[in-house]
C-alpha cells in the first residue's frame, strides 16, 4: 500500500538579517494510517515540519522538498486552489492554545458550521445538528448550548474539544496536531487525549503528534520522529523507546522529574556539536 | 523549627469570587514547600497574597513571627522575600538589558556594590559576565528564567517565591533550571514557596506540600507520602494519575 504522506528531505529556511536560518534541514519521513510522533525541544523544528504540510509555512520563507506529496498530490507545485481545498477537509490541524486559535468574535457553533460548509455543501439545518453531534463526539455535555456560547465563556479544556471538533467534522485523513494540550491543565490533558486517541482510531486517520513532552508522545504513538536543530535524530517505534540509541534522544527521557525517582541534581543534556551536523 | 512564613485563615476575593478560602500553611525556615492543583485552584493567589500582590480580605501573614499589614509591604520585606514569575517572557522589560535589569533592585534597595555584586550574580546563575549587556529578546527562554532568578537572588533574600518557574520551558532546560534553583537553595541556605501543576517537579523540589482546589488546601503532604501513594483525597489522586502520562484504554482492559 503507498504511504497517505510521503516526506524526502523536506528543508524550511527563513532569510533574516542576520543571514539564512534553517528551520528545517532535511526531514524525510512517510506516514499511512498510523499515529506517528514528532519530538523536539523549541526551535528543532517539528512545528515548521507540520507547517510544512499543512501549507503554513509564512510566504517568506524558502520551502524545498524532493518530494512532499500527500496521496498522490504534490503539495510543492499544487496551486493555491488545491492546496485550500484539501487544508481543513483532508488535512487538518490543531493548535496548541484555545484561547488564540479560535475567533473570540464568532460563537462555538458558528465556527464549526462554517469549516463544515466551506468543504460541504450541506443546508443549515443539517449543518448545526453534525456541528451538535460532532461536540457531543467530544464529550462536551450540553452541546446546544455550548454550540451558542463564544470562546471566552468556556474553560480551555473546553475550547480544546471545541477546536478538535472543528477539525474533525469535514473528515479529514490526515491530522496535524501540534502541541495539542501543552495550554491544559494536568487534569484535563488526558481526557482531551482520550477523546483524541478515541477519534483518529474511530475514523481510521493518520495522526501527526507534535510535542515538546517524549514520553506523552510515546504512550500515545506507535512510531516517534526525534528531531535536533532541523534533523531527524532518530526514529524509532513507540514501545522501544527505552532502547533509544541517541544521546539526545536518551537525554530527552532522562532530564524530566518523575514521581518516585530521586536523582540531584537532574542529568542535564550534554549538547553535542557533531548532533546538529 | 520557627516558621519563616506563616499565612493563617488568608482570604482573598475578588468582587464575589473567593480566590481563597480560609487558607493556611506554613513553612519552617530553609524548608521548601510546594503548592499544587489545577489552573484556578488558588495556588498562585497564595503565592501574590504573601508578596503582597492580591487583595487580603481576611486571615493574617506573618514573617518570622512578624504580623505583615494586609495591604502595605516595605523595602525590608522585599529584601527578604523576592518572587520569580512563571513566565521569563512576560517577566522582564525588553528594553533594558540585563546589567540594567539587575542594577534595577540594588537601586531600589540602595545597594552599594554593584558592579561586583552583578558579576557574582550572573556567574552563580551559570550565564557569565558576556551577557550583561544583552536584551532580553537576545536570549533563549531558559536563559531568561536565569536573568530572573539572577535578580531575585542579587539582593541577596532569604526567601524565593516561585511560581511555576519552568512550566515555559522545554523539558530539557527545565532541568537546567531545576538543578540551579536546587544548588543556590543549598548555597545559600534559602526557603522556598514553589507552585508547581506537575507533581514530578514538586516532588522533586520540595520536602512537604499542599494540595489546593477551589481556593482551599484539600490536603498537606510530605512529598514522600505522595511517592509511595498514602494520599487520603481522591482529587490528590486524580491528579497523582495525570501525572503518570496517558494510558490507552484499551490497553488496561
Amino acid at each position: 500500500m503507498n504511504p497517505m504522506l510521503t516526506v524526502d528531505d523536506l528543508r524550511v529556511s527563513f532569510p533574516t538579517r542576520t543571514g539564512l536560518i534553517e528551520a528545517v534541514r532535511g526531514v524525510s519521513f512517510t506516514l499511512g494510517r498510523e499515529r506517528l510522533g514528532i519530538v523536539g525541544e523549541s526551535g528543532s523544528g517539528k512545528s515548521q515540519t507540520g507547517r510544512a504540510i499543512m501549507g503554513l509555512t509564512p510566504a517568506h520563507a524558502r520551502i524545498s522538498a524532493s518530494k512532499l506529496n500527500f496521496d498522490g498530490t504534490d503539495l510543492l507545485t499544487a496551486p493555491a486552489k488545491v492546496r485550500r481545498s484539501l487544508r481543513g477537509s483532508r488535512i487538518a490541524m490543531i493548535l496548541q492554545d484555545p484561547k488564540y486559535s479560535l475567533n473570540p468574535v464568532m460563537s462555538i457553533g458558528r465556527q464549526i458550521v462554517e469549516t463544515l460548509r466551506t468543504h460541504e455543501n450541506v443546508g443549515k439545518r443539517e449543518a448545526r445538528d453534525r456541528a451538535i453531534a460532532m461536540l457531543e463526539a467530544v464529550q462536551i455535555r450540553d452541546a446546544g448550548r455550548v454550540f451558542d456560547l463564544h470562546p471566552h465563556e468556556v474553560s480551555g479544556g473546553m475550547g480544546q474539544r471545541a477546536m478538535i471538533a472543528m477539525m474533525l467534522i469535514a473528515g479529514p485523513e490526515l491530522l496535524i496536531a501540534d502541541e495539542p494540550t501543552s495550554a491544559l491543565d494536568v487534569t484535563v490533558q488526558l481526557d482531551v487525549l482520550g477523546i483524541l486517541d478515541k477519534l483518529v482510531a474511530e475514523r481510521g486517520m493518520g495522526l501527526i503528534f507534535i510535542s515538546h513532552d517524549l514520553r506523552l508522545v510515546s504512550s500515545f504513538c506507535d512510531r516517534v520522529i526525534v528531531m535536533y536543530a532541523g534533523r531527524i535524530v532518530e526514529e524509532i517505534a513507540a514501545v522501544d523507546l527505552a532502547n533509544a540509541k541517541h544521546p539526545y534522544t536518551q537525554g530527552l527521557l532522562n532530564c524530566m522529574p518523575t514521581l518516585g525517582t530521586d536523582r540531584h541534581p537532574l542529568p542535564v543534556l550534554d549538547r553535542k556539536p557533531e548532533w546538529a551536523a | 523549627m520557627r516558621a519563616a512564613i506563616a499565612a493563617e485563615n488568608l482570604t482573598v476575593s475578588y468582587d464575589d469570587f473567593l480566590a481563597l478560602d480560609d487558607v493556611s500553611i506554613d513553612v519552617a525556615s530553609g524548608e521548601s514547600f510546594g503548592l499544587v492543583g489545577e489552573s484556578g485552584s488558588g495556588k498562585s493567589t497564595l503565592l501574590r497574597a504573601i508578596a503582597g500582590l492580591a487583595p487580603v480580605s481576611d486571615g493574617r501573614i506573618a514573617l518570622d513571627g512578624e504580623t505583615l499589614d494586609a495591604r502595605y509591604r516595605d523595602k525590608a520585606f522585599y529584601r527578604r522575600v523576592q518572587m520569580v514569575f512563571q513566565d521569563p517572557y512576560g517577566s522582564l522589560h525588553p528594553r533594558q538589558t540585563v546589567d540594567r535589569l539587575l542594577q534595577e533592585p540594588l537601586a531600589i534597595h540602595g545597594v552599594r556594590d554593584a558592579e561586583r555584586r552583578i558579576l557574582r550574580a550572573l556567574d552563580e546563575v551559570g550565564l557569565g559576565s558576556s551577557f550583561r549587556f544583552r536584551y532580553s529578546h537576545q536570549l533563549s527562554g531558559g536563559q531568561r528564567q536565569r536573568i530572573a532568578i539572577a535578580r531575585a537572588l542579587i539582593i541577596e533574600p532569604e526567601i524565593m517565591l516561585l511560581d511555576e518557574p519552568t512550566s515555559a520551558l522545554d523539558a530539557s532546560v527545565q532541568a537546567e533550571v531545576l538543578n540551579l534553583l536546587e544548588q543556590v537553595r543549598r548555597d545559600r541556605k534559602l526557603t522556598y514557596i514553589m507552585v508547581s501543576h506537575d507533581l514530578g517537579v514538586v516532588t522533586h523540589m520540595c520536602e512537604r506540600l499542599a494540595v489546593m482546589k477551589s481556593g482551599k488546601v484539600v490536603e498537606r503532604l510530605s512529598s514522600g507520602d505522595l511517592v509511595a501513594g498514602r494520599i487520603s483525597e481522591a482529587y490528590t489522586k486524580n491528579l497523582m494519575v495525570a501525572s503518570k502520562g496517558f494510558v490507552r484504554k484499551a490497553a488496561l482492559a
